[in-house]
Order: C-alpha cells, then sequence, then structure tokens
C-alpha cells in the first residue's frame, strides 16, 4: 500500500526514533552485512591513535539505511524512485537518532503521482546528521 | 565500484535489515510478501551498496595475504611504528587516514532489488572540487557513478556517491 495524493497536503509530515542509543555492536552488524569494515567504525585503538577520532562512529550509510526505513514505512514497500542524502555530522554510539520525512511536492511524471520528500535525521542534541531528498510513487 | 557478479539472496538481505534495524517482513517473509502488493521478498533501499562484499578489489575489507591498515599488535598494520611513539604521527592524524568520508548518496531505483536477481555493476568517475571548512580545513570531494544492471542487462539503480578527504581531522 501506498501513500494516497489525495489525502497528502504540502507540508505534511511523519518521523520515527530510527535508533535509541545506537550500539557499538550494531556498527559491527552493519560492518559484517554491507562490507565495509572500514576500521574507523569498529577499531577503537585505529581511530583514536591513527584516525584522530574520540571513538569510532558509525557509517554514513547505515544512518541512510535506518533513515530509509522511516521512509519505507511511510511511502510503503517498493513506492521510492529516488532517495539520496547528505551526511553533515558523524554519529556517534549513545546516539539517538529521530528520522523526519516532510511532504515537499506532489506531481505528475509519465502518468504517474509521484510525492517529493524532504528528508532530516536528528540526534538527541537536535543536531542534524543527514538530510536529504526523496520521490515516491502514491496512488 | 566495479563488480562483475552481485547476486541478490535472501539471506544476506536479511542480514542487512537486521543491520539497519528494520524488521519489515518484506525482507525476509516469503509468505507475508506475497500477500503484498510488492510480490515478493525486496531488498531495503540501500542494499546495492552491499556490493562491496562482491567487489575483489574492494579496499575496506581485510584479504588474506595483505597487511590490513587496522590494528594488531600496533595501533595500524600498515605502518611501521606504532604511531603512539613515532613523530610522524600528528601527519598521521588527518582525515585522509581513514581513507576518506562519505559525503553524499543517492539511488535512483528503476525497479527494486530481489532474490535471485543477479547484478554488474560498473563505475565511472564523476566530477570533483575543493571547499574550505572551518571545522575540518580543505575539502577534497570527488563523485562516482555506479549503474547496477540485472541479468537482463536492464539498469535498475544508479548510484551516485560522493567522498570526501579532510585536510585534519573534523573538530566535534
Amino acid at each position: 500500500m501506498g501513500l494516497s495524493a489525495q489525502e497528502l497536503t504540502i507540508g505534511d509530515s511523519y518521523s520515527e526514533v530510527v535508533v535509541e542509543d545506537l550500539t557499538r555492536t550494531q556498527i559491527v552488524q552493519y560492518a559484517g552485512a554491507s562490507g565495509d569494515y572500514n576500521p574507523v567504525h569498529s577499531d577503537e585503538k585505529f581511530v583514536t591513535e591513527v584516525a584522530g577520532y574520540p571513538t569510532v562512529f558509525a557509517h554514513g550509510m547505515l544512518t541512510m539505511g535506518m533513515t530509509g526505513r522511516m521512509l519505507t514505512n511511510y511511502v510503503g514497500d517498493g513506492r521510492l524512485t529516488y532517495y539520496g542524502v547528505r551526511f553533515v555530522n558523524q554519529v556517534w554510539p549513545g546516539d539517538t537518532l529521530t528520522a523526519r520525512a516532510e511532504v515537499a511536492a506532489l506531481r505528475e511524471e509519465d502518468g504517474e503521482t509521484l510525492v517529493d520528500l524532504t528528508i532530516t535525521t536528528t540526534n538527541q542534541d537536535e543536531k542534524f546528521v543527514l538530510t536529504g531528498n526523496a520521490t515516491a510513487r502514491v496512488d | 565500484m566495479a563488480v562483475e557478479r552481485f547476486p541478490i539472496e535472501a539471506s544476506h538481505i536479511l542480514m542487512f535489515a537486521r543491520a539497519i534495524g528494520d524488521s519489515n517482513l518484506i525482507y525476509s517473509d516469503d509468505a507475508h510478501a506475497a500477500s503484498t502488493e510488492v510480490g515478493s521478498i525486496i531488498a531495503p533501499p540501500t542494499f546495492a551498496q552491499a556490493s562491496a562484499q562482491f567487489d575483489p578489489d574492494y579496499f575496506l575489507r581485510p584479504k588474506d595475504g595483505q597487511k590490513w591498515f587496522g590494528s594488531g599488535a600496533t595501533a595500524s598494520g600498515t605502518l611501521l611504528k606504532d604511531p603512539k611513539e613515532s613523530k610522524e604521527s600528528d601527519e598521521k592524524k588527518s582525515g585522509s587516514s581513514a581513507g576518506g568520508l562519505h559525503a553524499e548518496q543517492h539511488f535512483t531505483y528503476h525497479r527494486h532489488l530481489k532474490p535471485g536477481d543477479v547484478l554488474s555493476a560498473e563505475n565511472k568517475p564523476g566530477e570533483s572540487w575543493e571547499k574550505e571548512s572551518k571545522r575540518a580545513g580543505v575539502l577534497k570531494f570527488s563523485e562516482s557513478i555506479t549503474e547496477y544492471r540485472d541479468q537482463n542487462g536492464e539498469l535498475v539503480v544508479t548510484a551516485r556517491s560522493v567522498g570526501v578527504v579532510t585536510e585534519k581531522v573534523i573538530e566535534q
């Protein structure tokens, strides 16, 4: 089931807490599933002593993946035609992230009705960690 | 990333969905998926990135017989000395030692991936540019475009990735 264009208004929004108290273990889990084993995400010794960061941090793609869950819960499965983001701040163990989508436009293209969404994901300090856009087919 | 053969498999989709904390049954339950509009298990929207698993040269995966740049006995397996004891340690503390950071990622979906698909991916470099940042010095951005095609040669996902190498570690 997708969204119904008739029931959507510009400015409508939907949000979800996509992770509470992000664990190092979930970051490791993402490394294993995605195949991105960059030690900055799991290797405390490397990341503090060589890379120079305070501790390990999440893959941008983990934040994009978790934000994608909010998106597909909102627009429905298999409805996205575009999803793009910028990683604007790092995500750290212990972070709680809230992902939000807002209806920016409704339009017709090639006989389909599409919704354009503006996406933001913020941490517990209300700091943006991800900003982006998505487009989905609606009914 | 260039990948000759990226088989889309149900168990890989399940593991990936777990890793992003998404328990949606469309990613794991055949019977549920069959009852939906989509009609079968599909992969989550960012799954194409996991093609890294099938890139033989992917540089962020330890490989047999090659030194890994993460820690073993010392903080970096590819530096001669423990950087703590080396004068070079300050130089090493640039964002580049982490192999750069991911700045942007965009996916255009021509259709959604499902188990049984066998993709190939071709990569071409895009633009590159520089920007000055207060928190991390000079930022060097570079773009790459990856086209994922299915077993019939049809374009299924187009990915645009932007990486950034920072002059220094990003101030928090």
